[in-house]
């Protein structure tokens, strides 16, 4: 079928977040299926899409354009390559998971399901814009929704989590804004078409390109999170209710790296070149900084909050070393990673949800107590660590191959972030499900259906791609090569 | 059949799925899946060896995925050590699923021990069969996981849970240098693939220390899982898992598989002597070091586990001195009488309820079989001819005398200590008066489902040294091409023998007569003695040094990111409202300025936040448009 899929990626959950705020806000069933509904029209979607993929096709699929502001060169520009439709399958995915882990939520229950559609629509807007107005307009468009989810429906310290997200996104996203703003008008090339500038910020004067490329960098480097710009991730973690953290790690903050693949560094490949070294070392810092704050916290949320801040290391550094295999295990994580923090976040609000505490002291003995849920933690936590067999491993085994080609040495360092990672899950695992039960836990409620209707599946998935690559390598290879092949990587 | 021996490994698999739909439905029948599965794998396995020795062989692959421009294939191989190694794994691991059947009687955890046994064996044959490394990595890490998930099969008690963590740990830190190793390898060869590497290897004149390091990262693996020195502390603490598992897991199998890795890789080995002679020396010394500490223990599982340490370093100690035939002749027929030992060893706690052996004794006259058939896997592993340790542990000696003669020294030392702490183990588990009554009087000998399984393995810990032995077999049949074989030595083979009956002598003339008075001896020897027992202070450094270590540095880095970095973060947050109050009406002029499509957005974002909590917001929305009007003024200065 012949479709405007992305138009349609956008404008649904859009016209979705309308038409919750019409229903009647005492109806919650109501509210929640319509939702659900909703959520799942991208789904469809984005498997008929799949169905009618051109693996072999170089450059974007699907494109749209539609004349905006043609005096400023401002045009609605849309169109997916591999990368930003793995992108785009994940948000469809994790947002239908999101919206069904949200039945849960009983305040507000209206504005809350306009405000996740509306996030959802975002961050579909952000993986298909191909226009820089555009593309900041959803950037902008996601941060809004997140700050109240987060402002109201969050933890006790919801109000300083929301403020410090907003404000750091906020403070990265006017940078960023300002490169776009600087290329437009240094190129003086009347368009503000993201492939456009491509070829013609790479022929910028260094000092411009460089400048450029450090502001959106840093506008990148925040979401990511780049440590040590990081901070903010805890806390929105901590505060956030359970399908907004799931949102968060798995879809948003791919937005960062998201922005080095499209926009930066294929703008700007010689000087990505020149700043692989510095990326390389950052990944790394995040890489192992991560991993041992991970293993510092005694919160468990926030313990995978930091356990994402290490695995978007790999991402950094598979990126830097730019090679085949490198990037594609950047994209491969940026998937994998997005579906192992989802279960992970799931998995503490289940925690959370009964025994109303994440301070794994007071935990113990779950395996016991709630034997299913114990063994799907234990699942997500050997995921998490990189077990051959499900995503992860596939994702960070390929990232380091790729840059062991490139920076044996400091490999060699992220080695000590492998066993790390391995430690805190696995300390996780003891803390929260050995041991004998604890009487205060006792008759808890095991796993319950609607649960594992959101875990079920991320699990089946974790373990396909962990098993069957290429499913999903077939889909990003051909991008990454071409991006790759822009960097003058190997 | 050859052509399909891949099912072989699949079919634990499709035990597991079966154990996961359906196990806990079934109770304790759940077993039955388990052993019908590795039945029928064993079989096939013993056709699959057949053929081999008729001269058959197999490989096949298929494209498992595109990556830039390589092609990664998946694939398995199966020759003379492949179809052999079938054999012994799904045999042991047979012979275990029918023996937990009556051990694991009871337990609560009945299903969840059945699927990871199975698991753990799909893992081990993909280890054998991989024709290349990536399949042999993932298998080695699902091996990994279900030894975890079997060591803290209790995990009622944390102390249980410890030990699982700590085996995975240890073994983890040797699998990531393993893994840089094969990213060296590919770096070079551009593949997984064994042959495409050795092609590589046979071609990378110059390379000579790419190779070293590559051979180097690949046996740190080798040590991690096979409990080589520095790496083997785990080992014996993983005796806190279920005997039978033990059995299968820590001494038959898993912890062979790094040995296997060394030979599997052994072309790569081979075109370095340097890798060559470390092999040799770890495995020297871990051999030696193992068999001293099993002299001080106590626990009956612990001296097979510290047995398992040290025979694992003779098998190392064969490779690295050009002993490929004997270190898997020896891997062979230690995975048959340690098996044995070990399903020995859980028969009589089983009976006891104790694996102290100071609460032993006298449990021969109580448990025939499990003490005649103890003594047979004993008198194989101590090296007795005509038993089957004596033929593989002769041949590593003799390939060690021909390499080093300090190297075959230190083996015999070891292979002495072998006999004497087995015949010392003997002596207190089986003979002598019951030192403890109550539990002598409630021992009694296992059911049928638990010995069967002993007399089975005990008919190789018998026969299968010299079978293998005969007309130089095993010499033709596992075998690399190119590969010289050591000369006979009647001098290695009577010293051989020597140290092996020296060694039962001794034990028994400590521990079956009055001559020796233990207290004197351990008061004479007293430093000797506690630096034994305290297994050289390995455990003493790494929890000193690198766990206690490594949890401070976590907690300095929780409390840098906390009061630092998140500290400064607040800091610039409250500082800047500050400002902003301050400098709010020059802010919103020059705001007012600039402000334009975008900031529309932006602001009604900002007022909704003053609605809803605070005024703050909107001041640093001012304070940032004020910040892009400064940085485009910055680039424009620089742009010039």
């Amino acid at each position: 079928m012949n479709l405007p899929y992305l138009s349609l990626l956008i404008f649904v959950p859009l016209a979705g977040a309308v038409l919750v705020l019409f229903l009647n806000e005492k109806q919650h069933a109501t509210i929640r299926t319509v939702a659900t509904f909703i959520a799942a029209i991208p789904v469809v979607l984005v498997g008929m899409m799949w169905a009618q993929w051109d693996y072999s096709a170089v450059g974007m699929q699907f494109t749209e354009y539609h004349e905006w502001i043609p005096s400023l060169g401002i045009a609605y520009r849309l169109g997916v390559d591999g990368m930003s439709f793995a992108m785009l399958a994940l948000t469809a995915f994790i947002g239908l998971i999101a919206v069904i882990a949200s039945y849960g939520i009983e305040k507000r229950v209206k504005d809350y399901y306009a405000l996740l559609l509306l996030l959802l629509a975002g961050i579909n807007g952000v993986f298909v814009a191909l226009d820089y107005v555009l593309f900041y307009v959803f950037w902008e468009l996601v941060l809004v929704p997140m700050y109240f989810l987060i402002g109201i429906w969050g933890g006790p310290r919801r109000e300083y989590a929301a403020i410090k997200f907003f404000i750091y996104t906020m403070v990265g996203s006017v940078i960023m804004l300002v490169g776009i703003l600087a290329l437009y008008l240094q190129t003086g090339a009347q368009t503000f078409g993201i492939l456009e500038l491509q070829q013609l910020g790479a022929e910028l004067p260094s000092n411009w390109q460089w400048g450029i490329f450090l502001a959106m960098f840093i506008g990148f480097a925040v979401k990511v999170p780049i440590v040590p710009l990081h901070t903010w991730l805890p806390d929105a973690h901590v505060e956030a209710p359970t399908p907004i953290s799931v949102i968060l790690a798995a879809v948003l903050l791919k937005m960062g790296t998201y922005g080095f693949l499209r926009i930066s560094h294929p703008t700007f490949p010689e000087i990505a070149q020149s700043f692989a070294y510095v990326l390389a070392i950052l990944g790394v810092i995040n890489l192992i900084y991560g991993a041992l704050a991970a293993m510092a916290q005694d919160d468990m949320k926030k313990l995978v909050a930091y356990s994402s801040v290490s695995h978007m290391g790999y991402t950094l550094l598979g990126l830097a070393a730019a090679t085949v295999t490198a990037v594609n295990g950047v994209v491969y994580q940026m998937v994998s990673h997005g579906l192992i923090s989802a279960m992970l976040f799931l998995m503490v609000g289940v925690i959370y949800d009964r025994t109303h505490t994440r301070d794994m002291r007071k935990l113990g003995g779950f395996y016991i107590t709630m034997p299913i849920a114990g063994g799907i933690l234990a699942f997500a936590a050997f995921a998490n660590l990189g077990l051959p067999g499900l995503s992860g491993f596939i994702a960070e085994f390929f990232v380091l191959l790729g840059a062991y080609a490139v920076y044996p040495n400091l490999v060699y360092i992220s080695l000590i972030g492998l066993v790390l990672t391995a430690a805190f899950n696995l300390w996780m695992l003891q803390k929260v499900l050995m041991g004998q039960p604890k009487l205060e836990w006792e008759g808890l409620p095991d796993i319950n259906k609607r649960e594992l209707i959101t875990l079920v599946p991320l699990m089946a998935l974790t373990l396909l791609f962990g098993l069957v690559p290429s499913i999903l390598m077939n889909l990003i290879n051909t991008p990454v090569s071409e991006l790759v092949a822009r960097l003058g990587g190997m | 059949m050859i052509t399909y021996s891949w099912i072989i490994a699949v079919i634990p698999l499709l035990a597991f799925v079966l154990l996961l739909a359906f196990g806990n439905r079934m109770k304790e029948r759940a077993a039955w899946i388990g052993v019908t599965a590795l039945g029928l794998a064993f079989l096939m396995a013993l056709k699959v060896l057949a053929e081999v020795l008729a001269g058959a062989q197999a490989a096949a692959s298929f494209e498992w995925l595109k990556i830039g421009s390589y092609t990664i294939d998946m694939g398995f191989q199966v020759g003379a050590l492949e179809a052999s190694m079938m054999v012994v794994v799904t045999a042991v691991s047979l012979m275990v699923q029918l023996y937990s059947m009556g051990y694991m009687h009871g337990d609560p955890r009945f299903n969840r021990y059945y699927m990871t046994v199975n698991l753990f064996t799909t893992g081990m044959l993909g280890v054998v069969i991989a024709d290349n490394f990536l399949l042999f990595l993932m298998s080695w890490e699902i091996m990994g996981l279900c030894s975890y998930l079997l060591i803290s099969h209790y995990y009622e008690d944390l102390n249980n849970a410890k030990a699982g963590m700590k085996a995975f740990l240890t073994t983890r830190v040797g699998d990531v240098g393993m893994m840089a190793g094969i990213w060296l390898l590919f770096s070079q060869a551009g593949s997984f693939n064994f042959a495409d590497i050795a092609v590589w290897v046979e071609n990378a004149s110059g390379s000579e220390n790419i190779i070293t390091l590559a051979a180097l990262l690949l046996f740190a693996g080798a040590v991690g899982k096979s409990a080589q020195v520095p790496l083997h502390v785990w080992l014996p603490d993983a005796m806190a898992g279920p005997t039978p598992a033990s059995a299968l897991i820590h001494a038959a199998t898993m912890v062979a598989a790094g040995v296997y890795l060394v030979a599997k890789s052994y072309f790569i080995f081979q075109a370095s002597p340097d890798a060559m002679f470390v092999v040799a020396v770890i495995g020297a010394l871990t051999a030696f070091l193992a068999a001293t500490i099993a002299t001080v223990q106590v626990d009956l599982k612990k001296v097979l586990a510290y047995s398992t340490v040290s025979q694992l370093g003779f098998m190392m100690l064969g490779l690295g001195v050009g002993g490929y035939t004997a270190a898997l002749f020896h891997l062979i027929t230690h995975a048959f009488f340690k098996a044995l030992l070990f399903l020995g060893a859980g028969s009589v706690i089983h009976a006891v309820h104790t694996q102290n052996m100071h609460e032993m004794g006298g449990l021969f006259k109580k448990m025939k079989i499990t003490g005649t058939t103890f003594i047979i896997g004993s008198l194989a592993l101590a090296g007795i001819p005509p038993f089957a340790g004596f033929y593989s542990k002769d041949m590593i000696l003799l390939e060690a005398y021909r390499y080093n003669e300090v190297l075959f020294w230190i083996g015999a030392a070891a292979a002495f200590m072998t006999a004497y702490y087995m015949t010392r183990a003997i002596i207190l588990t089986f003979f002598g008066k019951p030192r403890d009554m109550e539990k002598y009087e409630h021992a009694h000998e296992s059911p049928l489902n638990m010995s069967i399984p002993l007399m089975f393995l005990a008919i190789p810990a018998t026969l299968l040294g010299y079978g293998m032995y005969r007309d130089y077999f095993v010499k033709s049949f596992i075998t690399l091409p190119g590969l010289t074989h050591a000369y006979h030595s009647d001098f290695v083979m009577n010293m051989a023998i020597s140290v092996a009956v020296a060694g039962i002598v001794v034990g028994f003339i400590v521990y079956g007569t009055n001559w020796v008075s233990k207290t004197a001896a351990i008061r004479n020897l007293k430093p000797l003695y506690v630096l034994l027992k305290h297994k050289y202070y390995f455990d003493e450094l790494y929890n000193g040094v690198v766990v206690k270590g490594t949890v401070g540095i976590s907690r300095l880095v929780g409390w840098f990111d906390k009061w630092i970095v998140d500290g400064l973060v607040n800091f610039v947050g409250w500082s800047t409202g500050q400002l902003s109050r301050l400098t709010r009406t020059f802010d919103t002029i020059v705001v007012d300025g600039a402000v334009n499509g975008t900031a529309a957005l932006t602001m009604a974002a900002g007022n909704q936040v003053r609605k809803l909590q605070t005024g703050v917001v909107q001041s640093y929305m001012l304070v940032l448009f004020a910040g892009v009007v400064i940085g485009l003024i910055i680039f424009q200065l620089i742009g010039g």
